[in-house]
């Protein structure tokens, strides 16, 4: 009965969340930031890149939980947007662009379209062939193409002399411009912050609202028996596809905002091990969940962050190596006894429970209840 | 427009027009390296090599899927193992003379990396056994993290090296071949190579009298074949599995071992070792060992001369490249015939 209303008080949530975050660090109540509240241990602009993710999870989430299929190379999307836009909003002249542009503040805005757009196309591209395969086959040709794109970005498309330097190779770009609307610019960190999550927010609703229609339900059915869907007049190979160029531009979108953030891009973050981390935040926050993306990368990061800063404190000495081991097993832990997600795994468990209790309550001989 | 693109003409239209291009740009590229023919011989040597241990690390994808039905991705890790500990039990037992410390270091790699694909299935796969084929690929991927993660643990991000197991009598473990005239260029070939070539061959022939010869390798066999039949006969298929997993993690362990000396172990070979092995295996089409080993051979010989031709930086992009056609036009392998029907 509450699943009805689940899914707004959700988004309530965790916008009342944010917004309490935000405010908290824009008005430091008694001198102490946001990082001060944690121990110095997770820092403000984990929570922005905890909504910058969140984007591209929302994306993995509807292709992995809900058309059920696999994405072990969604980096390489996040990649493009974040590519694109340093590259073209920093030297737009490499691409016979005037090199005026890059004085507008309106420029950068027109990049991140224009990548979401190019992104989008190329998914849809590649993912009509691709989506024709199935579990092992797919997942080997998505994470394929992953560290094909990586690679070049790596070599630099294959360049070689430095007037067409275009990616930065194993260094990567760097004085990407923050954003700005107008004289308005969205830095400080704070106000980034805000401009992060009112997107990922738009995405969640967003993506909310695709769930429920009639292509989010085509593509449940997808998940559960795709042959029973195809029967009943789904056209699945179109579904699959819109979902894989949806989440693609989702994350072209997270790649962009990335850039502008750090004001830089390097390779490493897009490479297989980058597609990987995203799977393990799914996993986490749940599959078939919009909402549990939020959480699930929350999860990640702020124990990514604690794991940092605490280790030593259980090991000795020991720094990033357990970190990977940590997320590793986490992974082969949740996939064997949750894999549905922790967080809906949680939920699933918590309603069913209510639901017993509910039914052993009504029950004319509560002892049938009691004896389960 | 849709049922035409869909057909089998148009398919194979795409296919011609797509060798066509490749093999264009393969005469374009190799036409700019202006190489003598020596040294592309060179290339394919030294390919098959690297192809050597990718057919070994696909027998172990092949022997594993065939009996569970699951790609393991840590099939790399397993040969990234056999390496690193090789080369830590060559160096912890510095004292012995060469052959019994190189005989204990193989022998060492083999049994634990065996031991750690036994425990892996029994942990991870078998509680997991009737799940959805994606939750068990993302369990081998969760694996796979752990036993990179183990190896950072242990041996850092330092490369390691050992020596080849037998020199040719000259400083630097080649030979050359031609090459005394003036201006000639010589082929080397380095000694490691024959190692390489010779345990691969000998283990080959080794799997086939346990698959055909011995009862317990006819049961795996048995299993593959058909699972139900061979639970009816008797075969635990639970059973089966492990010993899969045991094979697998041996096969790739020797792999990693007699490359150790050819290459510079590290921590994180395994990736690109596993991906290439599944690369072979699809070439092969995934459920025949002595196909898998040909794609294992195919596959080193294109990618280094492809490299070659190209820049060293792309030598993964054409594998890759070689894999998403393969996937996309020729998905039950370039040996077999007919189209399987299941696509799963």
């Amino acid at each position: 009965m509450a699943n009805k209303y689940g899914d707004v008080i959700g988004v309530a949530v965790l916008a009342v969340a944010v917004l309490l975050i935000g405010l908290f660090q824009v008005f430091q109540p008694g001198g102490a930031t946001f990082g001060d509240l944690t121990g110095g241990i997770v820092t403000f602009s984990t929570m922005v890149r905890i909504g910058i993710l969140t984007i591209v999870i929302v994306g993995l989430n509807m292709l992995m939980g809900y058309a059920g299929q696999i994405s072990l190379g969604q980096a390489a999307f996040y990649g493009m947007g974040a590519y694109a836009s340093a590259v073209f909003s920093t030297r737009p002249e490499l691409f016979g662009l005037p090199e005026s542009l890059v004085a507008m503040w309106w420029w950068p805005w027109v990049v991140i379209l224009a990548a979401m757009g190019f992104t989008g196309l190329f998914a849809y591209l590649v993912g009509r062939p691709i989506l024709r395969l199935k579990g092992h086959y797919l997942a080997m040709a998505t994470l394929g193409l992953g560290i094909m794109v990586y690679i070049l970005f790596r070599e630099n498309f294959g360049f070689r002399t430095t007037e067409t330097n275009i990616t930065g190779g194993y260094d990567g770009l760097f004085d990407v411009p923050r954003l700005a609307i107008g004289g308005f610019s969205l830095w400080p960190v704070e106000r980034y912050y805000f401009f992060v999550w009112a997107i990922a927010l738009i995405v969640i609703v967003l993506a909310m609202n695709m769930v429920k229609s009639r292509p989010g339900r085509a593509l449940r059915a997808i998940h559960s028996s795709e042959i029973a869907a195809e029967t009943m007049g789904v056209d699945t190979a179109s579904f699959k596809v819109q979902v894989f160029v949806i989440s693609a531009v989702f994350a072209s979108l997270a790649g962009s905002l990335y850039a502008h953030f750090q004001a830089a891009v390097s390779p490493a973050p897009f490479s297989f091990e980058g597609s990987l981390d995203l799977v393990v935040m799914a996993a986490v926050g749940g599959m078939a969940s919009v909402w549990g993306a939020p959480f699930g990368v929350a999860t990640i990061l702020v124990l990514e962050d604690l794991l940092r800063a605490r280790l030593d404190l259980i090991f000795e000495g020991a720094s990033g190596e357990i970190e990977v081991i940590v997320f590793g097993g986490l992974l082969v832990l949740i996939m064997i006894f949750m894999p549905e997600g922790v967080f809906v795994g949680i939920r699933n468990r918590i309603n069913a429970w209510r639901e017993e209790r509910a039914g052993a309550a009504g029950d004319a001989l509560p002892e049938q209840g009691a004896a389960k | 427009m849709q049922k035409l693109l869909q057909s089998q003409t148009a398919r194979r239209i795409a296919q011609i027009a797509l060798v066509t291009v490749l093999v264009g740009l393969t005469i374009y590229f190799a036409a700019q390296k202006n190489y003598r023919p020596v040294q592309y011989v060179q290339l394919a040597l030294d390919g098959l090599r690297g192809g050597t241990i990718y057919a070994l690390v696909a027998l172990g994808f092949v022997t594993v899927f065939n009996v569970t039905g699951i790609i393991n991705f840590a099939q790399g890790a397993f040969a990234m193992l056999g390496a690193m500990i090789a080369v830590s039990v060559n160096i912890a037992l510095a004292d012995l003379p060469g052959v019994p410390r190189l005989l204990l270091a193989g022998l060492a790699a083999v049994l634990i990396t065996t031991l750690v694909g036994v425990i892996m299935e029994r942990v991870t796969i078998f509680p997991a056994r009737d799940a959805e084929p994606l939750t068990l690929i993302i369990i081998t991927v969760g694996v796979f993290i752990v036993l990179q993660g183990i190896a950072l643990l242990i041996w850092g991000t330092d490369s390691y090296s050992l020596d080849s197991f037998t020199t040719f009598e000259t400083s630097d473990h080649i030979i050359r071949l031609g090459g005394e005239a003036e201006g000639a260029i010589p082929l080397i070939i380095r000694s490691q190579s024959f190692w390489i070539w010779g345990t691969a061959a000998v283990l080959m022939a080794g799997l086939w009298f346990f698959f055909e010869r011995t009862m317990i390798g006819r049961a795996l066999k048995a299993c593959s074949d058909n699972r139900q039949a061979a639970a009816l006969m008797g075969i635990s298929p639970e059973r089966m599995s492990m010993l899969s997993f045991a094979l697998a993690a041996a096969v790739g362990a020797i792999g990693g071992f007699v490359l150790a000396p050819a290459t510079r172990p590290i921590y994180d070979m395994g990736l690109s070792l596993g991906l290439k092995g599944f690369i072979a295996a699809i070439i092969g089409g995934l459920v025949n060992p002595a196909a898998a080993v040909v794609g294992g051979l195919m596959l080193g010989v294109i990618e280094n001369l492809g490299a070659g031709i190209t820049r060293a930086g792309f030598k993964d992009v054409i594998a890759f490249l070689i894999l998403i056609l393969m996937l996309l036009f020729r998905p039950q392998g370039l040996f077999t015939r007919q189209q399987r029907v299941e696509k799963v």
